[in-house]
């Protein structure tokens, strides 16, 4: 490179040296960018390396000084240590059929409203669609507190009567994880968006040659939703395996107990099982961790998506 | 195209009188049958729950207690003499304040970098976007580890690196929590802050970088130029939801700090939860989550009526 451009400076006139000097400032600049991205990706990731490493690392290793990120005595007892402790098989049963239950009702509502507020008229729907946005500018917290007691008062569950009194209701119960996420304002939004982009003409030749709206929505606007439905399907997913906060209130039996749950109170209990949790850990994020990696132009695009008006 | 569209509704003419919305309505049933899954639980978990809370606001609470006395506005007075409260409310600007900004430049950084046709660039926005991802049960065990005094891998490399003299540490130390917990919070949200300014820079026409060119504007001035104001609906997304994220900040506090030491950590979010699910006093909490509905809602509003002017479609 130096002597290239050395050569060229006695051969040549200057300004073909200042294009040079071009030349390797970009140059400079490119080595500067990828440098900045390296270590920022070396930071972003070292938390994540070090749990995996650690998983797989006796306790006392783990607490070599200077740590140890290639574990010097390999093992996979962590993770034998962890399932017997805890109950982590039911865990995943629990998370793994909540977080669908919630994918499949989500889906079906949430296309479902944003067909008709995409791709239908009728009186008082944009007066409904920006009411229904207004509502996501309340702070989650407001929430809390009455939706745990409407759940706890929900007639006829939980031992209670029709007054919704004597019992827990949707408390400690999957019910009262599913339904309150069973649709989402985001999701209608996301949906609706996606959907405004199917041509009108496809729509209106289904209603001329007859077909009801719900035939439409099922057999022309859904087909052709396919990378709204894989980002929402994706998206509804991750967040509700990855919920902690809401089973933590609504959720007190052993049996009832999510992954996240299981892990954080597994945790708080025993502060110093730390290869333990870290196997949980490992464990807890493999699902997300697989989907995410196998869906992520959708999940991607999906988000970009969702930040364009 | 647009006539066929309408062809069900009369062309151009909308529905007037009531007597015509009514008929409107019902020829148009099935579009309120669709919404109506959406719409019952919208009524009862968002807007019963929301006039609920209202309601719980002005009584003593007390899940344990059948009488839940009316107290009028009390639990708000009280909220104003709550020094514990005011505290919770300034972690929260804190953790916000410094927080969203940081969060957001480092994406906005991120971004532009990848944004410069470098190899590799799907590969660089998984690694980035890992965190995002991971359950925050999992990052904040992680962080827990990484911020330990004795053996924690940010005293280690500090040290070696003579940033700091002695071993610190991180979420025992009244002046260092906040700041851990805000590191972290950055860690956690850049990915997605970088993903939303991705798409916004590639929504960018080629053009208008090319037509700076020819005007003479050099790199830096195209950036200051052309990308910043055509990134502010952007920007202004990601702010706004970035706020509303981080005023949900409750998992790695409840895992990691329970609101210590001393307070220092303890944001509204997790103080309403104490209030309300510790120490059963909900109507007080209910009070506190109005008043930080109240705040979040001013504060959108002041930033919608200043920006609006700025924001170029």
């Amino acid at each position: 490179m130096a002597v290239t451009t050395q050569e060229k400076e006695i051969t040549s006139v200057r300004p073909v040296s200042r294009v040079d000097l071009g030349e390797i400032l970009s140059r400079l600049g490119k080595f500067l960018v990828y440098l900045t991205l390296v270590i920022g990706v070396i930071l972003f990731t070292a938390p994540w390396v070090w749990m995996v490493s650690a998983s797989f690392q006796p306790l006392g290793d783990m607490f070599n000084w200077p740590p140890t990120w290639w574990p010097e005595n390999f093992t996979i007892d962590n993770y034998h240590d962890f399932l017997e402790a805890a109950g982590l098989g039911r865990w995943f049963l629990n998370s793994a059929f909540i977080a669908i239950s919630v994918v499949v009702l989500q889906l079906f509502f949430n296309s479902l409203a944003a067909y008709t507020f995409a791709k239908r008229r009728f009186p008082g729907r944009d007066a409904i669609f920006v009411f229904m946005l207004g509502t996501l500018m309340i702070p989650g917290v407001v929430f809390l507190i009455p939706n745990y007691l409407i759940l706890q008062h929900i007639p006829f569950f939980g031992g209670n009567n029709l007054l919704g009194q004597g019992g827990h209701g949707w408390l400690d119960s999957y019910w009262g994880l599913i339904l309150p996420a069973s649709v989402s304002v985001w999701g209608i939004f996301f949906f609706r968006q996606y959907m405004k982009s199917i041509p009108d003409d496809l729509i209106d030749a289904a209603r001329m040659d007859g077909a009801s709206e719900f035939r439409i929505y099922w057999q022309v606007a859904l087909p052709l939703s396919g990378p709204a439905i894989a980002f929402n399907a994706i998206s509804t997913f991750t967040w509700n395996w990855n919920d902690f906060f809401w089973p933590l209130l609504v959720i007190s039996s052993e049996k009832l107990k999510t992954v996240q749950l299981g892990l954080a109170l597994y945790f708080v209990k025993n502060r110093t099982a730390w290869d333990d949790v870290m196997a949980g850990s490992v464990l807890a994020t493999l699902p997300v961790l697989l989907i995410f990696l196998i869906f992520q132009r959708y999940f991607i695009r999906g988000i970009a998506l969702t930040g364009m008006k | 195209m647009a006539i066929l569209a309408r062809t069900q509704q009369k062309p151009g003419k909308e529905p007037i009188t009531f007597g015509d919305t009514f008929k409107q309505m019902r020829k148009q049933w099935s579009a309120y049958l669709s919404l109506s899954p959406w719409f019952i639980l919208f009524s009862i978990f968002t807007l019963f729950s929301v006039s609920f809370s209202f309601y719980i606001s002005f009584r003593e609470w007390n899940i344990l207690e059948p009488a839940k006395p009316f107290v009028g506005l009390e639990n708000y007075i009280h909220l104003f003499k709550d020094e514990k409260f005011f505290q919770s409310l300034w972690n929260t600007i804190l953790f916000t304040g410094f927080g969203v900004p940081l969060g957001m430049a480092s994406g906005l950084l991120i971004a532009l970098l990848l944004n410069t046709k470098v190899r590799g660039q799907g590969l660089f926005r998984t690694f980035y976007y890992i965190p995002v991802i991971t359950p925050l049960v999992v990052s904040s065990v992680i962080w827990k580890w990484i911020y330990q005094g004795d053996y924690g891998l940010l005293n280690y490399y500090l040290l070696r690196l003579g940033i700091i003299k002695e071993k610190l540490l991180w979420l025992a130390d009244p002046d260092l929590a906040m700041p851990a917990l805000i590191i972290m919070g950055v860690w956690m949200g850049t990915g997605g802050i970088m993903v939303m300014y991705l798409a916004g820079l590639q929504s960018i026409p080629e053009e208008l970088y090319d037509a700076a060119k020819v005007d003479g504007a050099n790199g830096f001035q195209r950036m200051l130029f052309v990308t910043v104001p055509l990134l502010s609906p952007t920007t202004f997304y990601v702010l706004i939801t970035s706020i509303i994220g981080s005023f949900q900040a409750f998992a790695h506090i409840y895992i990691m700090t329970n609101g210590g030491p001393l307070g220092r950590t303890t944001v509204v979010g997790y103080y309403i939860y104490q209030k309300g699910f510790r120490h059963f006093e909900m109507g007080y909490a209910s009070a506190m989550a109005y008043i930080l509905f109240a705040l979040i809602l001013i504060f959108t509003i002041i930033q919608m009526k200043y920006i609006k002017g700025d924001i170029q479609y």
